[in-house]
């Protein structure tokens, strides 16, 4: 029961890097997209949020549940984890609100100064947690001290290993390749176009970085069966460059997914059976065994779990189906966003 | 200060702001969908214009209560990890399940509520913010369930060998009665708050137009938004004094050293009158002296007769507690609960205020256009803001120092303390954190209010007039 619930919260991290992946790549790619057109800048800027409008704020619900599921089925890893990871998830939690509000409150005022906070708000709030959940989920596989009362010692510069960067480097590089794509596969003209022109230059950095990581993981921690998972990421990846530079975004963000999802998933089975190992002693690494609740509140949770997940899904999904239109710059109306000095 | 201290500040900032934002959300979201609800039956555009502008105000208002709701979750791990470890097998259940059933639920729908206007059929577009408002209401039941948890521990037995608490019955746990009376009062609040902003900026605008001379908007446009607002405020107002009752008298049984401190009674006395003023610092019980007192309340209060009862005061609890969990401090700051008890119940008057004054110049179809009455609207808006904050000090200070207060007819070890339940950090740590929450809440909430005022003295925009037909799309809207 407790492996089944490793695969569920691996399965809820895993959807939240997929879906948010892209939304963060949208956010960290919405300055420079559309550059080289002569669409004024406001308005390339607002094509390019209107493609995740509708859908960013389900996706960022996926790690809110993934953390909920950690709590309920594993305290433990819950609890080292929070507490261990202290001062770089302050930094993402400060990074997340900038970034909601700057998305939401953007287009309610009409002023360039006010707008471009708001800018600085989404780029800022996507490329730090893009950089920092690499980080941070390299260091769980890669193991912390973790002493015999379950607490982190490790310092804040134990977390900056090379291993870690490198993880950080990546996932910043393939979030920012799979923003690129879904970008591509959202916008029309001109903003498609320069999209897709930017995914192809993305890819071929993503090639050896993300490479060299999940080759380091798979070496370092990785089981046997894992290697499939390495390369399906490096096909992946690889059949990226191809189809970007043809401008097949469809078959491109396909493969920009599986690449988000085996490189997670790599991670998850590298953990597997521990949930964060100790550096210290082996003893004192958290595994599901002594870091799970108890098969009682297991079983609630499986039966919430397999009602509700398929349900998600499927309106989540219909979200998806119902804006599907790409989203094309002469669509983009005025803006109704008010004035600060109000009217008489 | 140290870590606790300050792990205990920073919880407090940071839930009290969050639950400014919440009620509001929870109250007229609902409210929007009523107003779209009235606009698909009657037809008139002049509800449509009211969901609009509304709607504006729940989103701004929205986005900055998902933002600071995401640190809720984190700093239980964050600051209390012991607690996490304590009680996560009961007390992640419910927090799950919020994410799982309502907040995927609400987000998911009201990015279709935003956007799918010109793109949904009307009446799936309605529904879309009714699943919204129904996410809402819901996130608030599991998250009164894990409070209630903490106020009054059920369905939940000690593991010895881990030395945590462990679930037995989620049951129990989903109908905790603490939860069961405290959840009605948190939603009645919620739409007392929603219903007090929706009558305030209304009223406010109905005396403005019809000054103008636009009596056509003061009566066909703000006079029904009003009114529907009244009308909710009534109801909601009579709930959270009915339900606020139950949860007091319950309170008296499960929690007596709260209901003590609330009243800053420090000896068991028989039929002790309700304290209405009192001045001292409450430091300690030498300190209070009673100004103003009232007979009956009280006991009244605590079990429904005007006399023949006995409540137990805070020495004689502070001994029996000592007795029972060896030596330490178990009184409350009697200053904070004494006086957010106060608080709590003085400022919803503010809202019964101006619903009372709004239903007699409303009455007969009556339009108001007196000033006074602009200025009641406005006045009241933030005094059930406050309440609320002030409620939700009273119960979490009021069960200082536990963090799971021992629950009287329970399982004997579920029990922690704040000072167990605090994560390890060093202090400096814990105050990085804390500033720069409150320097970023401190900078967010300005920006929120000025938006908010912005929005609200602006009204309803002339591009909202004509609402839009998903038959005959025209220029799509693309909301950011």
């Amino acid at each position: 029961m407790a492996e089944m619930w490793f695969v569920i919260v691996a399965v809820l991290f895993v959807g939240y890097f997929l879906l948010e992946g892209f939304d963060f790549g949208v956010g960290m790619l919405m300055p420079i997209v559309g550059r080289r057109t002569d669409i004024p800048p406001d308005v390339r800027r607002r094509v390019v949020l209107n493609t995740i409008g509708p859908v960013w704020d389900g996706n960022e619900v996926w790690l809110i549940t993934a953390g909920g599921a950690l709590f309920a089925a594993f305290p433990d890893w819950y609890a080292t984890l929070f507490s261990g990871f202290y001062l770089p998830l302050l930094l993402i939690l400060v990074a997340l609100i900038l970034r909601i509000v700057a998305i939401e409150w953007r287009a309610k005022i009409d002023d360039d100064n006010w707008r471009r906070r708001c800018d600085w708000g989404i780029v800022f709030g996507s490329w730090v947690p893009a950089v920092l959940w690499g980080v941070a989920f390299a260091n769980i596989v890669r193991g912390v001290e973790i002493d015999a009362q379950k607490q982190v010692v490790s310092s804040l510069f134990d977390l900056l290993n090379p291993y870690a960067l490198l993880g950080g480097v990546t996932t910043a590089v393939v979030f920012a390749l799979h923003g690129a794509v879904f970008l591509a596969l959202k916008s029309a003209d001109e903003i498609r176009e320069d999209a897709v022109a930017i995914a192809a230059r993305l890819a071929i950095p993503a090639v050896p970085i993300a490479g060299a990581f999940v080759l380091w993981t798979q070496i370092a921690y990785g089981k046997g069966w894992t290697w499939i998972l390495v390369g399906l990421a490096a096909a992946a990846l690889l059949g990226v460059v191809v189809f970007t530079r043809d401008e097949k975004e469809g078959r491109a963000f396909a493969l920009t997914s599986i690449a988000v999802v085996s490189t997670a998933t790599l991670l998850f089975a590298s953990l597997f059976p521990n949930v964060m190992p100790s550096t210290l002693d082996p003893a004192y690494n958290l595994t599901i065994a002594n870091a799970s609740s108890s098969p009682y509140t297991l079983t609630v949770m499986t039966w919430v779990a397999a009602f509700m997940t398929p349900v998600v899904i499927l309106y989540q999904a219909w979200t998806y189906w119902v804006f599907r239109q790409r989203i094309s710059s002469t669509a983009i109306g005025q803006s109704h966003g008010l004035k600060w000095a109000g009217r008489s | 200060m140290d870590a606790l201290d300050l792990s205990r500040w920073q919880f407090g900032i940071t839930t009290v702001y969050h639950f400014v934002l919440v009620p509001l959300t929870i109250g007229l979201a609902p409210m929007v969908a009523i107003m779209q609800t009235m606009w698909m039956i009657t037809g008139k555009d002049s509800w449509y214009r009211l969901t609009k502008f509304f709607g504006k105000l729940l989103l701004i208002n929205f986005a900055l209560g998902v933002a600071t709701g995401i640190v809720q979750e984190f700093q239980f791990g964050m600051n209390w990890s012991e607690y996490s470890r304590f009680v996560g097998d009961v007390f992640g259940a419910p927090l799950a399940m919020e994410g799982l059933v309502a907040f995927f639920l609400e987000s998911t729908f009201l990015g279709l509520w935003i956007f799918g206007w010109e793109r949904l059929p009307r009446g799936v577009h309605l529904a879309t913010i009714w699943l919204v408002a129904i996410g809402v209401n819901a996130s608030g039941y599991f998250i009164v369930v894990a409070n209630s948890f903490m106020q009054h521990p059920v369905g939940a037995e000690y593991n010895a060998e881990s030395g945590r608490a462990q679930l037995t019955s989620i049951g129990d746990l989903l109908s905790n009665n603490t939860a069961l009376v405290a959840y009605p009062h948190v939603i009645a609040g919620a739409f007392l708050t929603a219903g007090t902003f929706v009558a305030g900026i209304s009223g406010w605008w109905m005396v403005r137009t019809m000054r103008r001379g636009r009596e056509q908007d003061a009566r066909e446009l703000f006079r029904p938004a009003a009114r529907l607002a009244l009308l909710v405020m009534i109801v909601a107002g009579v709930a959270v004094a009915w339900t606020g009752d139950s949860q007091g008298k319950l309170m008296f049984v499960q929690q007596p050293m709260k209901m003590a401190s609330a009243e800053s009674l420090c000896n068991t006395e028989t039929d002790p009158d309700f304290s209405v003023l009192t001045i001292g610092t409450h430091n300690n019980c030498d300190s209070v002296t009673s100004v103003i007192e009232l007979p009956f309340v009280l006991p009244f209060l605590a079990e429904g007769k005007f006399s023949g009862v006995t409540l137990q005061g805070v020495n004689q609890l502070q001994e029996q507690y000592e007795q029972e969990f060896g030596p330490g401090n178990y009184t409350p700051n009697l200053f904070v609960t004494y006086w957010s008890f106060r608080m709590m119940i003085g400022l919803a008057a503010g809202s019964a205020a101006l619903a009372l004054a709004g239903l007699w110049v409303t009455r007969r179809g009556r339009v108001p256009d007196q000033r006074w009455y602009s200025w009641l609207a406005l006045i009241a808006i933030p005094m059930p803001f406050l309440a609320n904050s002030a409620g939700w000090i009273f119960t979490e200070m009021g069960r200082q120092p536990w963090m799971v207060h021992p629950n009287p007819t329970g399982v004997d070890m579920i029990r922690l303390t704040v000072d167990q339940g605090v994560s390890g950090h060093s202090a400096a740590t814990v105050w990085i954190s804390i500033v720069t929450f409150t320097l970023l809440y401190g900078a967010l909430g300005v920006v929120w209010l000025k938006l908010m005022i912005r929005y609200a003295k602006e009204g309803p925009m002339d591009h909202d007039r004509t609402p839009p037909d998903p038959a005959e799309p025209k220029q799509l809207s693309f909301e950011y």
